[in-house]
């Protein structure tokens, strides 16, 4: 022991019984216990507070976009008396083609000359831009109601639709109240905002588009970012020599996953765009700046997975024989995959959220029809939610909301399987 | 023949390849009682690599060749001795006829563009004949070399083995290409900005106004001090004020009171708050915070509180770090060894004055790296800005004033209708390279005292 630490030993008059206990039950010692506990508890209190709004703000966010969007999936339809005089023959709208046989008929027309009729001049506005598609599906369905006057339901416009929700304008709400008291007001699910595409008309917009476009994005990001990240994070951490080379490697993928997003997005306008003059706003690009994102973050949880698998495995796998690259192929990669999995669901989760560089690489564009191959014009879920967010037209607030549902629904979708594949699969050595 | 039918067909060779090399291998297996050093199987392999590789090799590098090769083809025909000097018109009329050879367009604003379609259609069928012959020869001389090198004596497995290796070391490599594609790609579209405008007119400068640009003076209304403030301001000051005290407090509580089957939901539910996709907070942001915000500056006296004031965008922001911060403190609160906690409980101290007058100062360094990765975190951070920040620049400290950031900016300036080569778009170039710097700079710096102080307690 260090002989400076030691107390000097009490000499001359201190007798060793003046030494006595604190005494704890004094009223100064009992107040300083009390103090000391109740900032005990309030500190205690305040970690919980902050825990408890943490998670209240995002109980609000959520709610707030589900309050809001949950009107998204609905439509005002209003129910028009109709009687069809079209030139065409029912056993023509049975058959292939009838869209078109139809709409050159003038359907467009004769729904527009319904409306003034049942609701009096002006009584065309009340009815959504695709009102007559409803006709149209309708008499495909039923061609005899080219024959007979029929009750159809049709999608209301815009403004009526938000003043039947409750936000609209005066006029539009005295003329919702109008129609109510006619009857002629009913709601239905928007079965149209799953299956189409963007449009000018908010009672027209649909996801699907959208939708399609994310997926073909992903599916490249996919294909591109998987296959390198998972060799790289092999070579990395079972064959790399430790030089220069490899610490260089490892310092560029670990600041590529700080990187901030949009920084990729100026790399694939200069790139992609600028040098290899790929097509603007295509689900290609998109895909392959997402990809050099994503890579990064398979990497680093690649590397973590295969670290975990433990190293008797890769010592008894050579001791029968078997070659560095079999070791890793057959054993290694094998018993990391789970963990590999879940890195990559997370990535790509965060891929699929990822608006700043889309918007870079073009992916902003008005696009009224999903997109058939990976070098078409395309949208992405996200870009079409900032899209519409921009739109001044009341009736695109719930739209907005609605998509962002369903865009939340798949990222929980997808982190929900990444937890039960790292709870159902992972292995504790 | 199409690209993509050829890459099936080259594949499909591969496999007959891979097949073929398999059962020769076999057979000269059977019935021996030799040792291999091979299997089968890596015979199949060598051959299918040999066969598939370098006809993929040669399409690739065709693909990036084989344009200019055609354009000069059809500058070759007579009938293009009528085209213009070399400039713009002859390009637009070059690409006009390419696009119609190709049946992606069927109309032509050149008359000329019409009459050299044919040609470079011609053209276009020759060369893609070539490419299609090499390649397939390449494909039946690979395979068919390699097809007569399977033998019992011929290590097939170290030839597949080194092959794999290269893919590996390739793929590692790509993460190298990445960065310095974006250190290029910025480096050179920022220099040629500061060849218009000078760099500290633009580091310095204190007017951003890039609406009204001077063709005279261009550097004049592109000083870039008002949005690294702005983005500061947001990002640094008031995200901070938020994610600090919340995410400190949480991990705090969750690591030292709370019980392991509440900390087992509640962090992930955490979690959940850094999953939200930034567009979600942006629109949050700018549909209920924003005019909430504007509210409380009113009702405070303060008559010009914008609808899109700093407060509201750095609030969100804020929120959205929460969960970062809270798990750089945890995981540093974890590092303290469990000893000086123990230590300092054993004197009589409570919990809470062992938390912070022991627990959080040993852990300072890995929060406050933590908290500079946070920083670089939001100062990077786009969609939230762009949807609730202000595009208009002013130098100023109060939260209720509308500010702009850098990379608000950056979408501004890229997403507009102006040509891909003006000083504007060039000037989003000179903004990224910054943030690129700096987020950096940040990240090094938050890097390096996280991994002393985790040395310091090993």
């Amino acid at each position: 022991m260090n002989s400076a630490l030691v107390p000097e030993a009490p000499t001359g008059n201190s007798e060793p019984d003046q030494r006595r206990p604190t005494d704890w039950t004094t009223g100064a010692s009992r107040r300083r216990t009390r103090r000391r506990y109740a900032a005990e508890r309030r500190f205690r209190l305040m970690g919980l507070a902050a825990v408890w709004l943490s998670v209240g703000f995002l109980a609000f966010l959520l709610m707030s976009m589900l309050w809001q969007g949950a009107s998204g999936f609905v439509e005002t339809r209003i129910t028009l008396p109709i009687a069809l005089q079209l030139d065409i023959t029912p056993d023509r709208v049975v058959v292939r083609g009838a869209d078109l046989a139809l709409a050159g008929a003038g359907i467009e027309g004769a729904v527009d000359a319904a409306a003034t009729a049942a609701y009096g001049a002006g009584g065309a506005e009340l009815l959504s831009d695709g009102a007559w598609l409803h006709v149209r599906d309708a008499v495909e369905a039923d061609p005899t109601l080219l024959n007979r006057r029929a009750m159809i339901d049709v999608s209301a416009a815009a403004d009526i639709d938000v003043a039947a929700k409750g936000e609209g304008t005066p006029a539009a709400e005295a003329q919702v109240a109008k129609l109510a008291a006619a009857g002629a007001l009913s709601r239905g699910f928007n079965l149209k905002f799953l299956t189409d595409a963007d449009s000018t008309d908010s009672t027209r917009v649909g996801i699907w588009g959208a939708f399609k476009g994310s997926l073909m994005t992903m599916i490249v990001t996919l294909a591109l970012a998987f296959p390198v990240g998972v060799f790289a994070a092999l070579y990395l951490e079972e064959y790399a020599p430790k030089n220069r080379w490899t610490d260089l490697i490892e310092v560029s993928i670990n600041n590529l996953a700080a990187v901030p997003s949009i920084i990729f997005g100026l790399l694939g306008l200069a790139v992609f765009l600028g040098t290899f003059h790929l097509p603007r706003s295509a689900p290609l690009v998109g895909g392959l700046t997402l990809a050099l994102m994503t890579m990064p973050v398979i990497v680093i949880a690649g590397r973590n997975a295969i670290k975990g698998v433990p190293p008797s495995i890769r010592d008894a796998a050579l001791a029968v024989g078997a070659s560095p690259v079999q070791v890793v192929f057959h054993h290694v990669l094998p018993l990391a995959l789970p963990g590999i999995l879940t890195g990559t669901i997370i990535g790509m989760a965060r891929a699929l959220g990822e608006t700043a560089p889309l918007l870079m690489i073009g992916m902003r564009a008005f696009i009224a029809a999903p997109p058939d191959r990976i070098t078409d014009p395309a949208t992405v879920l996200p870009v079409q939610i900032f899209l519409w967010s921009d739109e001044v037209n009341r009736g695109f607030v719930e739209k907005t909301s609605a998509a962002i549902i369903v865009l939340l629904l798949f990222l929980l979708a997808m982190n929900g399987f990444a937890i039960y594949l790292r709870n159902r699969f992972e292995t504790r050595w | 023949m199409s690209g993509l039918s050829l890459v099936i067909l080259v594949i499909g060779l591969a496999l007959i390849g891979w097949l073929a090399g398999r059962m020769r291998a076999a057979a000269f297996r059977r019935g021996s009682t030799r040792r291999f050093s091979s299997q089968p199987v890596h015979h199949g392999w060598f051959v299918a690599l040999w066969t598939v590789g370098p006809p993929l090799v040669f399409l690739a590098i065709w693909a990036l060749t084989s344009p200019a090769l055609v354009t000069d083809a059809v500058l070759a025909n007579p009938a293009a001795s009528q085209l213009p000097p070399p400039g713009f018109d002859r390009a637009s009329i070059l690409s006009e006829a390419r696009s119609l050879a190709q049946g992606r367009s069927y109309g032509a604003f050149h008359e000329l563009a019409r009459t050299l379609a044919p040609v470079y259609a011609a053209a276009q069928s020759r060369f893609d004949w070539i490419a299609s012959g090499i390649a397939l020869l390449l494909a039946f001389a690979g395979g068919a070399f390699t097809f007569t090198r399977v033998g019992p004596g011929f290590a097939a497995r170290t030839q597949v083995e080194r092959v794999v290796m290269i893919l590996l070391l390739t793929a590692s490599l790509i993460a190298i290409l990445t960065t310095m594609g974006i250190v290029a790609s910025l480096l050179w579209e920022a220099g040629r900005f500061f060849r218009i405008v000078p760099a500290w007119e633009f580091l310095f400068g204190t007017h951003w106004s890039p609406q009204v640009i001077s063709a005279r003076d261009p550097g004049a209304s592109l000083g870039a001090v008002p949005l690294f403030w702005g983005t500061f301001f947001i990002g640094a000051v008031i995200a901070m004020v938020v994610a600090i005290p919340f995410g400190l407090m949480s991990a705090i509580y969750l690591t030292q009171y709370a019980r392991a089957s509440t900390r087992r939901w509640i962090k992930p539910t955490l979690e959940m708050l850094a999953g939200v996709p930034t567009v979600v907070y942006g629109y949050f942001a700018a549909l209920t915070v924003a005019p909430a915000v504007r509210q409380l500056g009113v009702s405070i006296g303060i008559a010009d509180a914008s609808s899109e004031s700093a407060l509201a965008a750095g609030l969100v922001m804020g929120i959205m770090i929460i969960p970062f911060v809270s798990s750089m403190a945890d995981d540093s609160l974890s590092a303290v060894p469990a000893a000086m906690r123990d230590g300092s409980l054993a004197m009589g101290a409570t919990s809470s004055e062992t938390i912070r007058k022991v627990l959080v100062p040993a852990a300072l360094p890995g929060v406050v790296g933590g908290v500079l990765l946070a920083v670089s975190r939001a100062i990077g951070e786009t969609m939230i800005v762009v949807m609730a920040a202000s595009g208009v620049a002013t130098l100023t400290a109060n939260p209720f004033a509308s500010t702009t950031t850098v990379t608000k900016q950056i979408v501004d300036l890229l997403t507009g209708e102006a040509e891909f080569d003006s000083a504007k778009t060039l000037a989003a170039f000179a903004l990224g390279l910054t943030l690129f710097v700096i987020t950096l700079l940040l990240n090094i710096v938050a890097l390096t005292v996280v991994k002393r102080y985790r040395e310091a307690y090993e």
